[in-house]
């Protein structure tokens, strides 16, 4: 059946094209995130077109040219665009032998194809002698068979990634490199709190500053634009003393967020059979007596994308239309939502997507896009650099939701669950920009004048969505009762983060299993096994667990395992950790077994997987956004840590191949059972239940048994 | 404004600039020099690591006027005549990177740890790289790519 992907873009025009001599041209309408989306793209295309990996070009999500994908995330590039890009490449290929056996007079079966050139008995005729610089007509369709796993000749093998050259020898091309002939400086100035009103600002002195073009005023959006970068920032900074600020406090600050996460009125929603339902949500009755029940709460905290490069854009206005390249990871809902916004018709916008420092999900990139065409549209004809500083993208950027989960299971007399509940608390995921009624997602829309409301919050009601994303475990039990709250009034600005409600309902899930299989003096191993009937999970906990060996000297083992989303890649990590008398956790060695079907870019996925387990365990290490209710103090790195070189244990993969199964997306596979296994293996250590995120040494040293 | 000389990859190079504009400033927008990176602006992440008289220093802060005619190398003064710098094929060996935006700075630093530590264990790569950010946790595979360089320039 086609898929969504391919309905949507359904002209092969779009996807391949042989334009230019000896060069193959594949489009994506994802985005280039870090992920290594290019490289696996590049390898599908190499393999079914048969042509050498380094005669492919790949384009990427671009509103003016190849398919609408509308937008990069949720694991779905592998899924969704290289599926289709795959059955495209072998529609092009068969129409390419099509017409080769026609000009040649040799019947399709007897054409061989090596590197681009089609041979049948003594003549050849390359792909680009064939296509005599035409473009593809017509629909991908379905007439073409992609190649049987067993043809794979490029595709599973270990590749060169693409940017890595261009990377170690001139730093690559970010979006912060771009430039353009006339290209000035922008920075702006943000208010000093979400709510801060602005009484003033005498802009006259800065004004006068040297190379300032233009000082940007709207509302209480401030900007500058500058000749020289130095100069935008100098401006900046002087713009921020001269303007005149009156704050209101936030409604708490972090020491009230557990309180307020049940207390704050709420919208509750049951989860069934993964995705949300609209009616009442069921109640918690009491446990069997017969039973053992536990219950347990745990939390994490709101946690920072904190990308390492700021939000940029560049941004050019030209007559009536406005170029943007940026790092948003959905160009497609961008490009109408800044139209809204600025209240133009679509079409005089295109953005472009370039890289920027990796976003794991949605970031300040939408909100800086924004930014930087405010700027430009006040120096018409000049391309606009705008870079947020790195105090506006730790106090500004939508966090990860804080989230709060009670769960509690009764075991029957043989150590089996028989009744399961589970109540997750959090805002919402999705603050993200879509061209929506009269409401915008876009920070700079909120304080221009007038200002546009916020989207409005909604409980999702999807195959797990949001808050719910893998609330409903894999395991089988005979009862089971999820309820999702979507809680109101909560302090700060929030959307999605790599793996969204993921990250703390497996946490929550996989350390219950652990203290769960204790309580029935089971091996926690063994118990999850019992508790499941899934052949490829049961698959992935084994060899993650065989990957792991012998446990070291003094260290705690502990197990953490999802599928992601009950429906992509599955997932195991062991975590071995030392825990010292301060309470100290050392990282020794994680050991990830995955399942993502059929793989394409070996190397690429366990990047995936493990950069997805490493910035999971510094989340539940070291991190939080720190607020009172003067507002936010995690303003840089230092008020911010994350998880340093000296910090990182020694990370094994093994990779559970299926060729020739269905492309299952991975990249947020390892969050979610990343700090369970870290929690599960402090307890192992050292006795130490920990439910709180940030397992911090005093939170250790506070959970451990006197 | 005022004019200055410096020495940037082994050639000289004048510039008239404001005297407190950053190196990495001067760097990249004036010498067209982009792998060096801004990150923080606050010398806290290592982005915008380069060489300074042989040896790895933060660029976004340091005013201009404070280098002098000093030897300053970035990135792309690291390949030597005869190709890649052993560290950059080790980095694309390992496909040591996933965004890669500290990865300019993370070189440059290991390069400085090489200069002078031609052996060093795995505890010294990682002292000194303990400065440099990375939030993609491409930490083991760069951790690799520095080891695969060492052993390379050891012979």
């Amino acid at each position: 059946m086609t898929s969504r992907t391919l309905r949507a873009n359904p002209k092969l025009d779009l996807w391949v094209r042989f334009e230019t001599k000896g060069r193959v041209t594949v489009f994506t309408g994802k985005a280039e995130l870090g992920q290594g989306l290019t490289t696996a793209i590049a390898m599908i295309a190499a393999e079914e077109l048969d042509v050498a990996l380094e005669r492919v070009d790949v384009r990427t999500a671009d509103t003016a040219d190849g398919p609408n994908e509308w937008i990069t995330a949720g694991s779905g590039s592998m899924e969704q665009s290289a599926t289709a890009l795959r059955q495209a490449a072998a529609e092009a290929r068969r129409r390419l032998l099509e017409l080769a056996s026609r000009k040649l007079g040799v019947p399709i079966p007897d054409l061989e194809v090596a590197d681009g050139t089609v041979r049948g008995g003594e003549a050849a005729l390359t792909y680009w002698q064939l296509m005599e610089g035409r473009r593809f007509e017509g629909d991908v369709g379905e007439r073409a068979e992609p190649k049987a796993a067993e043809q794979h000749r490029v595709v599973g093998r270990p590749a060169p990634r693409r940017e890595m050259e261009e990377l170690v020898t001139t730093g690559g091309r970010f979006v912060h490199d771009l430039e353009r002939p006339g290209m000035v400086h922008g920075r702006i100035v943000r208010p000093p709190t979400y709510d801060a009103e602005l009484q003033g600002v005498d802009d006259a002195g800065v004004r006068e500053m040297s190379g300032v073009l233009e000082v940007v005023r709207d509302g209480r959006f401030l900007g500058v634009v500058a000749l020289r970068e130095e100069q935008a920032v100098a401006a900046g900074e002087a713009l921020r003393a001269a303007a005149r600020w009156t704050t209101r406090p936030l409604p708490c600050g972090e020491d009230d967020l557990v309180e307020r996460l049940t207390a704050n009125p709420r919208q509750s929603l049951p989860v069934i059979d993964g995705a949300a339902r609209e009616t009442d949500a069921p109640p918690l009755l009491p446990a069997d007596p017969a039973t053992t029940t536990l219950s347990a709460r745990y939390f994490r905290p709101y946690h920072m994308h904190a990308s390492i490069g700021p939000s940029a854009a560049l941004a050019e206005q030209s007559g009536d239309t406005i170029t943007v390249w940026c790092h948003s990871q959905g160009v497609a809902l961008l490009k109408p939502s800044l139209a809204q916004v600025l209240d133009v018709e679509p079409d005089t916008i295109r953005v472009v997507h370039v890289p920027g420092a990796g976003c794991y999900g949605h970031n300040g990139a939408d909100d800086a896009a924004l930014d930087a065409v405010l700027l430009a549209r006040a120096v018409p004809g000049r391309p606009v650099l705008l870079q947020w500083s790195r105090q506006d993208e730790h106090t500004w950027e939508p966090y990860g939701s804080a989230m709060l989960v009670d769960l509690r299971a009764s075991l029957d007399a043989e150590g089996t669950i028989v009744d399961w509940s589970h109540d997750v608390y959090s805002d919402t995921h999705s603050g993200r920009p879509m061209p929506m009624g009269e409401t915008s997602g876009l920070l700079a829309a909120w304080h221009r004048d007038p200002p546009m409301s916020r989207h409005p919050r909604r409980p999702s009601t999807g195959f797990h969505s949001g808050i719910h994303r893998n609330a409903d475990p894999l395991y089988t039990f005979r009862r089971r009762r999820i309820v999702k709250h979507l809680v109101d009034d909560l302090p700060l600005r929030v959307s999605s983060q790599r793996g969204l409600g993921a990250f703390a309902n497996v946490f929550a899930i996989e350390s219950f299993m652990d203290e769960l299989a204790r309580a029935a003096g089971a091996d926690p191993v063994e118990f999850r096994l019992r508790h499941l009937r899934d052949d490829r999970a049961r698959d992935v906990i084994e060899a993650a667990v065989a990957k792991a060996g012998s446990t070291p000297d003094g260290a705690g083992r502990g197990l953490g395992f999802a599928r992601y989303e009950n429906c992509k890649a599955w997932a195991a990590v062991v975590a071995d950790v030392a825990v010292g008398d301060d309470g100290v956790i050392r990282l020794l060695r994680f050991s990830i077994a995955a399942d993502a079907g059929e793989v394409i870019d070996p190397d690429g996925l366990v990047n995936q997987l493990e950069g997805g387990a490493l910035q999971s365990a510094s989340w539940a290490l070291k991190e939080q956004v720190r607020f009172d209710r003067n507002g936010i103090q995690s303003r840089d790195w230092e008020s911010y840590p994350i998880l340093t070189f000296p910090e990182i244990p020694e990370v094994g993969t093994v990779l559970l191949d299926r060729p020739g199964a269905p492309f299952l997306g991975a990249g947020e596979a390892t969050q979610g059972p990343t700090p369970a296994a870290i929690a599960n293996a402090v307890f192992a250590a050292c006795g130490a239940r920990l439910r709180h995120i940030p397992f911090t040494p005093e939170r250790v040293r506070a959970s451990r048994p006197a | 404004m005022a004019g200055f000389e410096l020495t940037v990859n082994g050639e000289s190079r004048r510039v008239d600039v404001d005297p407190a504009t950053p190196l990495l400033t001067v760097l990249r927008n004036d010498l067209g020099l982009r792998a060096a990176k801004l990150g923080c602006g606050l010398e806290q992440c290592g982005a915008c690591t380069v060489l300074v008289a042989g040896e790895s220093a933060l660029s976004c802060r340091l005013p201009i006027s404070q280098v002098g005619r000093r030897e300053v190398t970035t990135l792309e003064g690291l390949a030597e005549a005869g190709g890649l710098h052993a560290l950059q094929r080790a980095f694309i060996e390992e496909r040591a990177a996933q965004c890669g935006y500290c990865v300019p700075g993370i070189l440059v630093s290991a390069a400085a740890l090489l200069a002078w530590n031609p052996d060093p264990d795995d505890e010294a790569i990682r002292r000194q790289l303990a400065d440099q950010l990375c939030r993609c946790g491409a930490h083991p595979r760069i951790l690799a790519a520095v080891r695969r360089a060492a052993r390379e320039l050891r012979g």
